[in-house]
């Protein structure tokens, strides 16, 4: 065992750890527990817009502060519907996806040891810590947890008069964002700082794997977009408390008073928050896309079809994430020719996604396909893409989006693509690394089950929330029949809860597997897989320092079925054939 | 894995993914929305239906490529060599950048740029320019009155149901001007342009069944433009989150004939009349 960590206390080799695999698993399991709230949110949501007459006397009786006579008050709605997004894209996906799977597979993807900067990687996960607990406790302090929607737009967010979450909740709300923005950050640094310059000999940028590539895009995103949101978040804080009026203009009339800010706009928040917003979704779908063709790769045991041109395509695609953010308010009274240019610019997206797509299913020709679990997340995820990435066309030109903007058409969207897409690669790269994480392999029968009770039930709800969007159904809305248009497709909420609370209780399956797997006692050795990347030379699970020699590279990521190699495959250490050598 | 056992797998999988697209595109082309009643209304839904079948085509060609693959590569048969060149595998994605090219930009330009300057462009000059003004968690609607000129307002007036917009006794124009709450009178046929704005917090002005959402947001006077098309009864609802009565910041919207919205203005009278 003393090989495997780093040496010193239990404090040092497993809580203030300063080596990337511990810090990943830390993440990693940090995001479960974020995500068991996270959903357990979206259960009391679905619940209230499925069946809005009702009545709940037993979660009364677990939620006591949430609901009055057995119903679930409106403002404490909005609350849920702020914290679900606020946790599931923050603090479940970004921690799992991005700085879970990153770190722990950054150095062994690239042949590295650790992290360019491994105290400053310790840092960036205690910094999560009191975020999460800033985020969590908001919950319980008087008129509960911000209610403004995950994108906090002020006045709503900014007054406290506005609605009741925006009293503490919402400055603890700021708080525990500007921590989170500060760790994303430094983790973004150092994934950055990493891949550049600690590649072990040999690994040049084109033999990295596309998982690495995606994550140096994402994190090169993160360091571009997220300050534009730390500065909107503190001036949201000082026009909270400190009298300012950034995005305040005057003449606000709030409780029969008229409020003395004068000279902000609420339009600037909105340009700074979807200015990180949208290559945020970048910074989570990307890593999913990379995890996707490696599981692919590997499991259909054939080259990538089209490295270079994916990674051409993510490039365009990261250029163009960050000049498209105003198709987020086409419908805000923007100049109406900077509309036209949003619309040209977001549906050029689609050209590099649509070549994405194109090189993920064409890597399924002629190969010798293994359907082990994490392949299966990665075909629903090629599926997920295609559907999420379609219906962005629809909200990304902006006279469709003049009538889908603000209903469950954008719900059922962005849950593809930041919920399902994502999700899926967190559970491909789950069911593929984790006999690297942790020396042992995860029960296939119970993945299959976790795949087929999770895939459908997904799919069937999102797909079906852009039928009600389609029907005018709007979003953050506590009682959808308020409206007479609304109540003929009322009725489809109903199968849309069921499905998901079907896929939600499946997770208890995958979770049951990811512990229990932990004592299996046969090991899975250094390749179960039989896959070429370099993280499969090292020990399974490896030990401190990853190699007691650094490995040489000497070959793209993905040599599967070349005519020649023992295994049918060249590990990317492998010295190129003596035939091969002689010509050079 | 036996063979049979993963043939079973494949035909599920194929099943599934099968599935998933007619489930989409199917659906997408079922008739959910609220029929349209506004001019513009009906070139968004021209743009909508044009959505629909590329990017349904799309769904569907990527789809069958998959399961296609998955049939036959998926039984646990040996396949040929799969190594492509480098040259052939950038002339494959001509195939995805030329077709998303002409269906995203060349199509989506064409077919939904002209509406989109129809909602922008500037109102003709005989528009009927009406204001609404949004509050936590109601419409107030003003006609300017017999002047055609609005009146003067001024936040510190607003009272309650006593004075809901805020007009100044002071200014003569203000003294025929209508107030009405939550309901807007409008005549079929003729462009209305509303002036839009909001006293405390977002809010959005939406009609569905004229394709019409158009933010509100405090400190900026904005506007939207519409011609309704069939007499009746509509709704407004609000679809930027405003607070806790957001999901029945309800309002409604009647359409008369020319003749009958003529005899419905008549009968007004101005706020201090």
């Amino acid at each position: 065992m003393s090989a495997t960590h780093q040496t010193g206390s239990f404090w040092t080799r497993y809580v203030f750890s300063t080596d990337h695999k511990v810090i990943g698993k830390q993440y990693f399991l940090t995001a479960v527990v974020m995500a068991v709230i996270g959903t357990g949110l979206s259960v009391l949501i679905r619940l209230q817009v499925s069946w809005p007459q009702d009545t709940w006397p037993f979660l009364q009786k677990i939620f006591p502060g949430l609901y009055e006579d057995g119903v679930l008050l409106p403002e404490h709605y909005l609350s849920l519907v702020t914290m679900h997004g606020t946790l599931m894209i923050f603090f479940v996906i970004s921690f799992a996806l991005v700085s879970g799977f990153g770190n722990f597979i950054i150095p062994l993807h690239i042949g590295a040891r650790d992290m360019a900067y491994a105290f400053l990687n310790m840092l960036s996960y205690w910094t999560i810590v009191p975020a999460c607990i800033l985020m969590v406790a908001s919950f319980f302090v008087p008129d509960g947890a911000a209610a403004a929607g995950w994108t906090a737009y002020p006045p709503l967010s900014a007054l406290k008069e506005a609605v009741p979450g925006s009293g503490l909740g919402q400055t603890l709300w700021l708080l525990a964002m500007a921590l989170f923005i500060v760790s994303f950050t430094m983790g973004s640094l150092n994934f950055v700082t990493t891949i550049l310059n600690l590649r072990t000999r040999g690994m040049s940028m084109f033999r990295m794997p596309l998982t690495v590539w995606t994550l140096l895009i994402a994190s090169i995103l993160g360091i571009l977009a997220f300050p534009a949101l730390t500065a909107a978040a503190i001036m949201l804080l000082l026009d909270r408390h400190g009298g300012t009026s950034f995005f305040l203009p005057d003449g606000l009339v709030l409780g029969g008073a008229v409020l003395s800010h004068s000279g902000g706009t609420p339009l600037l928040f909105q340009h700074l928050f979807w200015f990180l917003g949208h290559p945020e979704v970048y910074v989570l779908v990307l890593p999913a896309i990379g995890i996707a063709f490696d599981v692919v790769a590997a499991f259909g045991r054939r080259p990538v079809f089209g490295y270079r041109t994916s990674v051409w395509a993510l490039i365009v695609i990261a250029v163009l994430s960050m000049i498209v953010w105003g198709h987020h308010m086409y419908t805000s009274g923007m100049n109406p020719y900077l509309g036209e240019y949003f619309t040209i610019v977001t549906v050029a997206i689609t050209v590099p996604f649509a070549v994405l797509g194109l090189n993920l299913i064409a890597s399924l020709w002629r190969a010798e396909i293994r359907l082990r679990t994490a392949m299966l997340f990665a075909l629903a995820l090629v599926a997920a893409i295609g559907i999420g990435g379609l219906g962005g066309l629809w909200l990304g030109t902006a006279t469709s989006d003049m009538y889908l903007h603000d209903s469950y058409f954008v719900v059922g969207h962005f849950h593809f693509m930041i919920g399902t897409v994502t999700f899926f690669g967190v559970f491909a790269a789950t069911y593929y690394w984790y006999p690297k994480m942790f020396g042992r392999l995860m029960d296939e029968t119970l993945g299959k089950i976790h795949f087929w009770l999770t895939v459908p039930g997904i799919f069937l709800a999102f797909v079906a929330m852009h039928y009600l969007g389609l029907g005018g159904h709007l979003r953050r809305v506590y009682d959808p029949t308020a409206y007479d248009y609304a109540q003929p497709i009322q009725w489809l909420n109903v199968p849309i809860s069921i499905a998901l609370f079907v896929a939600t209780a499946a997770q208890i399956v995958f979770l049951v597997n990811f512990f229990r797997s932990l004592f299996h006692k046969e090991r899975a050795g250094p390749n179960p897989w039989n896959a070429a990347t370099l993280e499969w030379t090292a020990p399974s699970p490896p030990p401190h320092l990853n190699w007691t020699e650094l490995p040489v590279v000497h070959r793209g990521p993905y040599d599967y079925r070349v005519d020649g190699a023992p295994e049918g495959y060249w590990p990317q250490t492998a010295p190129p054939p003596a035939a091969a050598q002689a010509v050079r | 894995m036996s063979h049979r056992r993963q043939t079973v797998e494949v035909v599920a999988l194929v099943l599934l993914f099968l599935g998933i697209t007619t489930l989409t595109v199917v659906g997408f082309a079922t008739d959910w929305m609220p029929p349209v009643a506004s001019q513009h209304g009906a070139g968004v839904d021209e743009v909508i239906r044009y959505l629909l079948l590329t990017t349904g085509a799309v769904l569907v060609i990527g789809t069958l490529a998959m399961v296609g693959f998955l049939w036959q590569y998926g039984r646990g048969r040996p396949a040929r060599s799969p190594q492509t060149s480098p040259r052939a595998e950038r002339w494959w994605s001509l195939i995805p950048v030329i077709g998303m090219a002409l269906i995203a930009e060349a199509g989506v330009l064409v077919k939904g740029l002209p509406v989109w300057a129809q909602v922008y462009g500037a109102p003709p000059p005989d528009a009927l320019v009406l204001e609404v003004t949004a509050q936590q968690f109601e419409w107030i609607v003003r006609y300017p009155g017999k002047d055609g000129t609005f009146g003067r307002t001024d936040p510190a007036l607003v009272e309650g149901a006593a004075n809901p917009a805020g007009l100044d006794a002071n200014d003569p124009a203000a003294l025929d001007d209508v107030v009405a709450r939550g309901t807007l009178h409008l005549p079929v046929g003729r462009t209305v342009y509303l002036r839009l704005g909001s006293r405390d917090v977002l809010h959005s002005f939406s009609i569905p069944a004229f394709r019409v959402k158009q933010d509100v947001v405090p400190g900026i006077i904005g506007g939207t433009q519409f011609v309704p098309t069939k007499p009746g009864r509509y709704e407004i609802a609000c679809a930027e989150l405003c607070g806790m009565a957001h999901y029945r910041m309800r309002g409604r919207i009647i359409v008369h004939s020319p003749e009958e919205y003529a005899q419905w203005l008549s009968e007004q009278v101005g706020f201090f009349q």
